[in-house]
């Protein structure tokens, strides 16, 4: 080994230094004992960041192991940077999701940004072209000046950056509840096409080649980004808003296409973005994967300016910058064409056979470590994993018990106070700022169930959607888990998909607390089932802890991001009501189930009782049902019945095209006569999973399909013409009204919101300490 | 025919109106490098949408100073015919060889949506195949697409039938409500006074398939073809 020495002016290494950089006093010990000596300041940084939870996975890798990862067209499962399945005709898909939680609760609008600019780079350094962006954000209350601070800024930083690359953003969620109040969501997800014969891999081979930072100047912002995103939110958090890092989507663009243009030149043989935990987790990770060593000379990385110590270049989180090992020899043509995209490139390091992973400063050693131990020496924890007495208390709650408000005596007035809710409400006030039409793909854009691209060339197309009620996992972390997955799957089917593989976002709490430890380890069982039953690999994804705040920890929300292929354009399948005269019908299984419901929560503010059941054999016949009645030209519209239930399904299909909305006339009592005890708020409002709305002009059709798979379906009504009006009938209750009325009431909900507020604050007195 | 889409290096458009050209009209298409300076001699040149240079300082001022917009400059000063797509448009302003400016949207916020237009003159190189006073569904995705021009500019736009597309409502009408960024007087796109330069926020390349929700767009490719000799 080499002597590695303090460089002049290093701070000394105390134990509050260490504390600083995030290490116990045992993982401390950990890497004296790797080195066989005192780390340097240098060094400490290096570890700090590569151990930390965002990189090192500590917490959860071993959860993750059990998750099925294995199908036929599987190309590229989990440990890349992002995840790639065929799609036939040699063409495939590769596609992630990541987190940018923290940094978008302290900067919305950088933070949201960013996080768009690093998954599309995750997706296009695989060799594919991103063709569509999804993104799944969590909010508190919108009645929170602050709330709306965060919304308006994540919103706009999500756009002008998806728009400024030119990838159009097509689907995802909202939801908003006081769970996230402190601590915002924001999960952006990918979704790129390429040749199978360009997928290249992040893994440094063949010793002597050079390895190239290529793309911006490295400067001083978002150092120890990825430490910062492994602790809880406090009230020190706002003065870590220089961890996060700023984004610039015109040299993000310019990256895109050189960086595809490389790799198809065939002059490089691996890349990585530079991520989290920047020079230092790319490096270490692609030398990990090609079990080679690797030496970096930090004078030679382009910087921004000047005085940076090898701590702050290996440990910057700027962003638009990629790490790339070419073939030796072939430094100039990387050179040209990142020069023809006006970008720098610069030689930065080599591939060694000496195993050992070595920062130099000219000709002087300041970090090195043996072999591939850095990363895979990482410690792994499995804490106590124990339920929360309260919750499981709440789960219990017999929510048949809370009564039902005057007002309810009109359920007319509950499904408009429902279709008001922002969880429920139209999104369009968000969606309309992102450009979802560049690339002339997008067949389906946002606000119907899953959107769908099509792939040109073919007479294929990719189904693309995420989802998540952390409510239902936060109330039952295994049950929550499995319906991610399979809300996902009914949504991509709805668009006429055969659902194929996902790739998940975890965001929870501390790990520390037992509590937490156990949602996540249920959480991850519970979609380990799901995606087993339902055929769906997981191929990638992202972890995100310690999304805490003074306020509690957010609801765990394992988001799913489902992608489905739709085998002919024939069979897209959109979610609204089409033609007046067609048969409505509900598909799956229909029981007294209010528990975790949006009804309980908006209109009762009551979070509690047992979320409704996932039974995946059922799920799994229901939606092979549908996608049959689909192919077989049997369904004009298909919706997936999720928040709100049955009567908010029903008017979403009527209402959510603006420009084409219909009426509809429903009668339960044929569909329901058997099931007495089934309350007529549980069966307007009621959550009960497996379950489609469909509309048809050859019901005996979709019938005689659904009886073979052994699938439950009812005609329980007829598309009206919008002037024609909205009723649903189920025993002596009535809903009844006009469709302008349920219209204002959903697309007019978040903009009332929002504009009322015109002088949106980020101060809020009542979370100051936050 | 051969078409010429400039590609500026934060052009995103560009595809879409190469694939319009290659696709659905059946004509040669040619990317024109915005370092270059030779036009490849193409008949027609499209500026397409994106964020040219990033756009941080004014969408479309740092454009028209790249090498090859001298060419379409003088393409354009020949008579030949020049499309300038959203970005395209603001380019065009930014070089002069269209009147006006494009501001911000009135709410500030990125519009994307399909919107309402309406042919207000079909007597032009790009919109023969249209009927006068057809409303069409053309999708727009703009943060700076607010037309403006002082009074006696519009006055004079108006009277020389240059308002070649305004915005309209579900009615068909130039009102308010109609009006997604608060262009003066509901302008969604407008001619040269020589009638070869066109400028228009709306993408018509992005509605060529009725898949896509709107085929409106063919007609203004086809009226070109219809009344440029190749």
């Amino acid at each position: 080994m080499t002597e590695v020495k303090p460089r002049p002016g290093d701070p000394a290494i105390t134990p509050e230094l260490i504390a600083e950089h995030g290490l116990t006093v045992d993982e401390y010990q950990r890497l004296v004992t790797m080195l066989n000596r005192e780390p340097t300041f240098t060094e400490l940084g290096i570890v700090s960041a590569l151990w930390s939870e965002h990189c090192s996975y500590k917490h959860s890798r071993d959860l993750l192991k059990t998750l099925p990862t294995d199908a036929s067209y599987v190309l590229q499962g989990p440990g890349e940077n992002a995840g790639v399945i065929s799609i036939g005709d040699g063409l495939a898909v590769a596609f992630k999701i990541e987190s940018h939680n923290h940094p978008s609760a302290v900067e919305p609008y950088q933070g949201a940004a960013t996080g768009v600019g690093g998954i599309l780079r995750d997706v296009f350094t695989m060799g594919a072209r991103p063709v569509a962006m999804l993104n799944s954000l969590r909010f508190g209350s919108l009645e929170h000046a602050r709330v709306r601070y965060l919304l308006a800024g994540i919103v706009r930083g999500i756009g002008d950056y998806g728009n400024c690359v030119g990838v159009p953003t097509v689907a995802g969620e909202i939801v908003f509840d006081n769970a996230y109040t402190g601590n915002p969501l924001v999960n952006a997800m990918c979704v790129g096409l390429m040749h199978e014969t360009d997928l290249i891999r992040a893994k440094a081979e063949g010793v002597g080649n050079p390895i190239i930072a290529v793309g911006a100047k490295t400067g001083r912002d978002g150092i120890h980004g990825a430490s910062f995103a492994s602790e809880d939110l406090s009230a020190a958090s706002d003065a870590k808003r220089p961890r996060v890092q700023v984004g610039d989507p015109f040299t993000e663009k310019l990256l895109l296409e050189a960086s595809l243009e490389l790799i198809k030149s065939g002059h490089i043989v691996a890349i990585q973005d530079m991520g989290a935990a920047g020079l230092t987790s790319s490096s270490a990770e692609m030398a990990e994967r090609g079990e080679v060593g690797v030496t970096i000379d930090v004078t030679r990385v382009p910087v921004r300016e000047t005085g940076m110590t090898p701590y702050e270049i290996l440990l910057s989180e700027s962003q638009e910058r990629m790490l790339v090992v070419a073939h030796v020899g072939h430094e100039s043509h990387v050179h040209e064409i990142l020069a023809k995209w006006d970008l720098d490139s610069a030689v930065i390091g080599e591939v060694i056979a000496e195993p050992v992973y070595r920062v130099t400063e000219g000709a002087t050693v300041v970090a090195e470590f043996p072999g591939s131990r850095l990363v895979a020496e990482c410690p792994r924890y499995s804490p106590e994993a124990r339920e929360d007495a309260g919750i499981a208390a709440l789960r219990e709650f017999d929510v048949a018990s809370v009564a039902e408000r005057p007002e309810e005596i009109d359920p007319t007035w509950t499904l408009l106070q429902l279709l008001a809710s922002p969880t429920i409400a139209s999104k369009a006030w968000a969606y309309r700022q992102y450009d979802s039409t560049v690339r002339t793909n997008t067949v389906i854009g946002p606000g119907g169930d899953a959107a769908v691209i099509r792939v040109r060339g073919t007479d294929k197309a990719l189904a693309v959607k995420t989802d998540c009620n952390g409510r239902y996992v936060y109330l039952d972390p295994r049950e929550g888990g499995k319906i991610a997955v399979a809300e996902a799957a009914r949504n991509v089917a709805c668009a006429g998909a055969r659902p194929m593989a996902i790739t998940n976002c975890l965001n929870f709490g501390n790990p520390g607390r037992p509590e937490v430890f156990y949602q996540l380890r249920e959480a991850i069982a519970g979609m380990g089932e799901a995606c087993t039953a339902l055929g769906t690999p997981v191929t990638g994804g992202n972890v995100s802890l310690y999304n805490e705040s003074p306020s509690g920890a957010v609801y765990p929300t394992p988001v799913v991001g489902m992608v489905g292929l739709i085998d002919s354009l024939s069979h897209i399948t959109r979610s609204v009501f089409a033609t007046p005269g067609d048969t409505i019908l509900l598909m799956g299984e229909t029981s007294d189930e209010l528990g975790g419901s949006e009804y309980l929560a908006a209109i009762q503010g009551v979070v509690a009782g047992r979320p409704p059941r996932c039974d995946l054999s059922k799920e799994k016949a229901a939606i092979g049902a549908l996608h049959e009645a689909i192919v077989g030209g049997a369904v004009q519209s298909a919706h997936d019945c999720s928040d709100g239930g049955l009567a908010v399904a029903l008017a979403e299909c009527c209402v959510a095209d603006s420009r084409a909305m219909t009426g509809a006339s429903i009668d339960l009592d044929a569909a329901f006569p058997r099931i007495t005890p089934l309350s007529t708020r549980s069966a307007f409002f009621g959550e009960s999973q497996g379950r489609f709305v469909i509309s048809s002009k050859a019901p005996r059709v979709v019938e005689s399909i659904a009886e073979r798979w052994g699938v439950p379906v009812h005609a329980i009504g007829i598309v009206l013409d919008r002037h024609e009006g909205f009723s649903i009938t189920f025993k002596s209750r009535l809903i009844k009204s006009s469709v302008k009325d349920l219209a204002a009431a959903w697309h007019d909900a978040i903009p009332a919101i929002m504009s009322a507020t015109a002088d949106i604050a980020a101060d809020d007195p009542a979370l100051a300490s936050v | 025919m051969k078409f010429g889409i400039v590609t500026f290096p934060g052009s995103n458009s560009d595809y879409d109106a190469f694939r319009a050209v290659a696709d659905t009209l059946g004509e040669t298409a040619v990317y024109l490098w915005h370092k270059d300076h030779d036009l490849q001699n193409v008949d027609v040149v499209i500026l397409p949408g994106g964020f040219s240079y990033g756009d941080y300082l004014r969408a479309g001022a740092i454009a028209r100073f790249s090498p090859i917009m001298r060419e379409v400059e003088a393409h354009a000063n020949r008579g030949a015919p020049v499309i300038g797509i959203c970005n395209g448009f603001q380019i065009a302003c930014e070089a002069g060889l269209l009147p006006g400016a494009l501001l911000k949207n009135s709410k500030l916020q990125f519009v994307s949506a399909p919107v309402a237009i309406r042919v207000e003159n079909n007597d032009t190189m790009f919109t023969i195949q249209y009927e006068r006073g057809a409303v069409l569904t053309i999708p727009i995705a703009h943060g700076d697409g607010r037309f403006t021009a002082d009074a006696q500019t519009l006055d004079m736009l108006e009277a020389s039938d240059r308002v070649v597309f305004r915005y309209v409502d579900s009615r068909g009408n130039a009102s308010p409500e109609g009006n997604p960024n608060g262009s003066d007087r509901n302008i969604a796109g407008i001619v040269n006074a020589t009638g070869n330069v066109i400028g228009l926020m709306p993408h018509p390349e992005r509605a060529l398939d009725q898949l896509l929700g709107s085929a409106d767009g063919i007609p203004f490719f086809e009226s070109i073809l219809a009344t440029v000799a190749a």
